[in-house]
């Protein structure tokens, strides 16, 4: 692998990991906070008893996320200096307010609810959780706020010597892209929270454990978790593959594996794109979905890519076509296992039926794979580009930074990143084999 | 404008010094002066609610360095690539030590994650002082104003430097010895009992050390850093500097017995004085060269200057917003935290 290839493969490796983290913290912060309003509200310490189970599960991933996060803000000095000395003076704005305005939040309050709650009181109590879930959520914004700079660059100027400069503080925090890229996502870690709750029910459910408390959480995890799977698709998918369409057009085809302008295209619903040949290998194809779904008319033109100059074409188009396939083709998947569940609840029957449950069960990594697979699609589809039309991603690595030292810290994050995933099974299963009620202080 | 920010992030580095420090410190004399597994505990409990909001005024200045110097934040980091690595895998050790040790009933489980925790802030004190003593002393920038130091080389203050050399190796032993005896004055203030007589003994034992060590290090810096004499001539006022740290330095020792709380607030405006002096002696360069004529000032580095006025309407707001959460905190917390005691 070359240095760039390196530094590359070193984001992207702890990016993707840590991720696994902040979408469950954000989306069980919001759950949360439902189970304790239902509390409130229906006078049932049922839901209660699944709050405190959640908040002890969520100051463990908290935990991951941060340690797994901290090395996130450092790298964009230690590996893409190039990058932080052009675009810093933008970049840097978002990044810092994430630290200002969300992270002095988050840590304050996470200790009250995590081991305050019998000082604090309920209705304090339920503050501080959505102090925490506001906090998690503003720290999600800023991040895809600065994404969003990346891919679709707003409210900035460029001086001779090529460095980018802050035109606009609210250009920067309006971008259009940032608020439907963030609803997205958002969207996403709240399948993810949902689907692990409604998992861990069922798990409990299946075993005749904690009833109860179990059904009730069940009930509210399938409610949330539909709501969000169908905006997952529509308006918040629909909105960003719009944007794309309109703004990053060779990314849409790139996709879609949409080689060659069409009127009336097909959507590709599975196959195996072949760049040398330019075409889909063994398609399953519905004719002129395509065009319907972006422009809402059967005959109306898509691009291919072959429109576009190679050298502005992402660089890995079989992985971005595949990683957006299988987070569209898990989004439906969520939409009819949650319809589904929606149904036998309204109906009473969704805790007898052991086949749902066990689907939901075993559906508990999907949403991650999900939200790993999106986050791929949006970053391989900004490629050749670090930001958009403005630097290339060769042009932005650090350049004394050698390939062996790069090497060196991609094999100590790897080893590190092992130990931590095996910790944190470690005191998961330690969690769920104490069952939902247990008293004892952790 | 570049200025004020210059000296707004000394300030917030000087913060998380001050704070994190103490939790630092705690951590370095984890096995000294707590010799069971409860007396463990009291002091993992008394930096537990307020440790992690510590540790995010280094992530805040991360982020204020990145937006108002980029340059600066592009070429230090990239620059200190290997020993900022292995200072984000120790803090990450360091997180896991004090948040999952009370999640497994296990005596090895304990063990293993109080060393941990322990090793991890000795070393990282340690790390912090060497770069601090970086700044000061000067990098080998090149011809385009770019770094890449390696661990060590010859530990010899001489034109190709590492991480690492006796001055900076002074540096780091002068900051472990200061956050050792700050965290100990944290537990004199905040615990009662064995402890905290442990912790007042630890204090007038390596007091004495600490006066040497600051004496060897102020020398030695305006050796290596001809500057912080210069500094001194043209603006005099920076001379407070210094002196407020000797004011610590001397305070901590004097209140020790009679209070405590005063003890450790003196041993803050130490920590406090000490990063003022480095950011005094480099000031008005970002990062000082080896060779002359190479250095990245604070001007060069910073943003352009409407950037940084509107980062300042932001910034200033939103850190008045975070000391208040701090202080709630702060002013939350049990008096003292006794050992078997269950002030959660």
């Amino acid at each position: 692998m070359t240095a760039l290839g390196l530094h590359r493969f070193q984001f992207a490796f702890t990016l993707t990991y840590h991720y696994l983290f902040p979408q469950l913290t954000m989306g069980l912060a919001l759950v949360l906070v439902v189970l304790k309003l239902l509390a409130r509200r229906r006078r049932d310490e049922d839901y209660d008893i699944a709050a405190r189970f959640w908040t002890k599960l969520l100051g463990v991933a908290f935990v991951m996320g941060v340690v797994t996060g901290i090395p996130m803000e450092f790298q964009f000095g230690t590996n893409w200096a190039r990058f932080s000395r052009i675009a810093g003076g933008v970049i840097g704005q978002t990044l810092a307010m994430e630290g200002v305005f969300a992270f002095f939040l988050e840590s304050s309050v996470l200790y009250l609810v995590l081991f305050q709650e019998q000082k604090l009181g309920p209705r304090r109590h339920l503050f501080a959780t959505i102090a925490l879930c506001t906090g998690t959520w503003l720290s999600g914004f800023f991040i895809t706020c600065t994404n969003a700079f990346m891919q679709h660059p707003q409210g900035f100027v460029i001086d001779p010597s090529g460095v980018i400069h802050l035109e606009s503080f609210s250009a920067l925090l309006l971008n259009p892209w940032a608020w439907i890229e963030y609803s997205h996502t958002m969207i996403g870690a709240t399948i993810t929270g949902s689907f692990t709750v409604a998992a861990t029910a069922a798990f409990y459910i299946l075993q005749d454990r904690d009833l109860a408390v179990a059904k009730k959480m069940l009930g509210a995890a399938v409610v949330i978790g539909t709501i969000a799977a169908f905006c997952a698709a529509f308006p918040t998918g629909d909105q960003q593959a719009k944007l794309v369409l309109s703004h990053q057009p060779e990314t849409f085809a790139a996709m879609e594996g949409h080689f060659h302008t069409e009127i009336g295209a097909g959507m590709t619903l599975i196959g195996q794109p072949n760049v040398e040949a330019l075409r889909i290998d063994n398609p399953i194809r519905i004719p002129f979905m395509l065009s319907f779904l972006t422009h809402q008319r059967w005959n109306t033109e898509i691009k291919g890519l072959t429109e576009f100059p190679r050298e502005r074409w992402p660089d890995n188009i079989p992985l971005l076509y595949y990683a957006y396939h299988v987070m569209a083709g898990l989004g439906s998947l969520f939409i009819g296992l949650m319809a589904l569940s929606s149904f036998l609840l309204f109906r009473g029957t969704l805790g007898q039926s052991r086949g749902v449950l066990w689907l939901l069960m075993l559906a508990f990594p999907l949403p991650f794979v999900a939200n790993t697979a999106g986050w791929m699609t949006a970053e391989l589809g900004r490629q050749p580009w670090l930001v958009r039309d403005i630097l290339r991603t060769s042009a932005g690595s650090s350049e004394l930074v050698d390939p062996g030292s790069t090497l060196f810290s991609i094999i100590g994050f790897m080893g590190l990143y092992a130990m931590l995933s095996v910790l944190f099974f470690m005191i998961v299963t330690q969690q769920l084999r104490r069952g939902l009620s247990a008293k004892e202080h952790a | 404008m570049p200025a004020v920010w210059f000296w707004l992030l000394a300030l917030l580095l000087g913060a998380y010094a001050v704070l994190d420090g103490f939790d630092f410190g705690v951590g370095i004399l984890h096995f000294v002066v707590a010799k069971t597994r409860t007396e463990r505990d009291t002091l993992l409990r008394s930096i537990g609610p307020v440790w992690d909001g510590n540790e995010v005024y280094l992530v805040a200045a991360g982020g204020t360095l990145f937006g108002a110097f980029p340059l600066l934040y592009a070429t230090a980091l990239s620059g200190f690539y290997l020993p900022l690595m292995i200072v984000l895998w120790l803090l990450l050790f360091r997180s896991l030590g004090i948040e999952l040790r009370h999640h497994i009933d296990n005596l090895l489980w304990h063990h293993l994650w109080d060393v941990a925790f322990s090793a991890s802030s000795a070393l990282l004190t340690l790390f912090f002082g060497a770069a601090l003593g970086n700044l000061v002393r000067g990098l080998p920038l090149n011809e385009n104003g770019e770094f890449f130091e390696p661990l060590w080389t010859d530990f010899r203050v001489g034109d190709v430097t590492g991480i690492l050399d006796w001055y900076t190796l002074l540096v780091g032993v002068t900051a472990t010895t200061a956050l050792a005896l700050h965290g100990a004055l944290w537990l004199v203030y905040k615990t009662a009992g064995d402890v905290c007589n442990r912790s007042r003994s630890v204090v007038t034992r390596l007091w004495p050390v600490l006066v040497l060590l600051t004496l060897a290090t102020t020398l030695a810096s305006g050796a290596v850093q001809p500057q912080l004499t210069r500094n001194i001539m043209r603006y005099p006022l920076g001379a407070a500097c210094p002196l407020v740290a000797l004011a610590g330095l001397a305070g901590m020792r004097a209140c020790l017995h009679s209070s405590p709380k005063r003890a450790f607030l003196a041993s803050g405006a130490f920590v406090l004085g000490l990063i003022a002096s480095a950011a005094f002696a480099i000031f008005p360069n970002a990062l000082p060269a080896r060779s002359a004529g190479r250095q990245l000032s604070i001007v060069d580095a910073a943003a352009q200057s409407s950037t940084l006025g509107g980062m300042l309407c932001w910034w200033l707001p939103g850190m008045l917003l975070a000391v208040s959460y701090s202080y709630f905190i702060y002013a939350r917390m049990p008096k003292t935290f006794t050992t078997g005691g269950d002030e959660h």
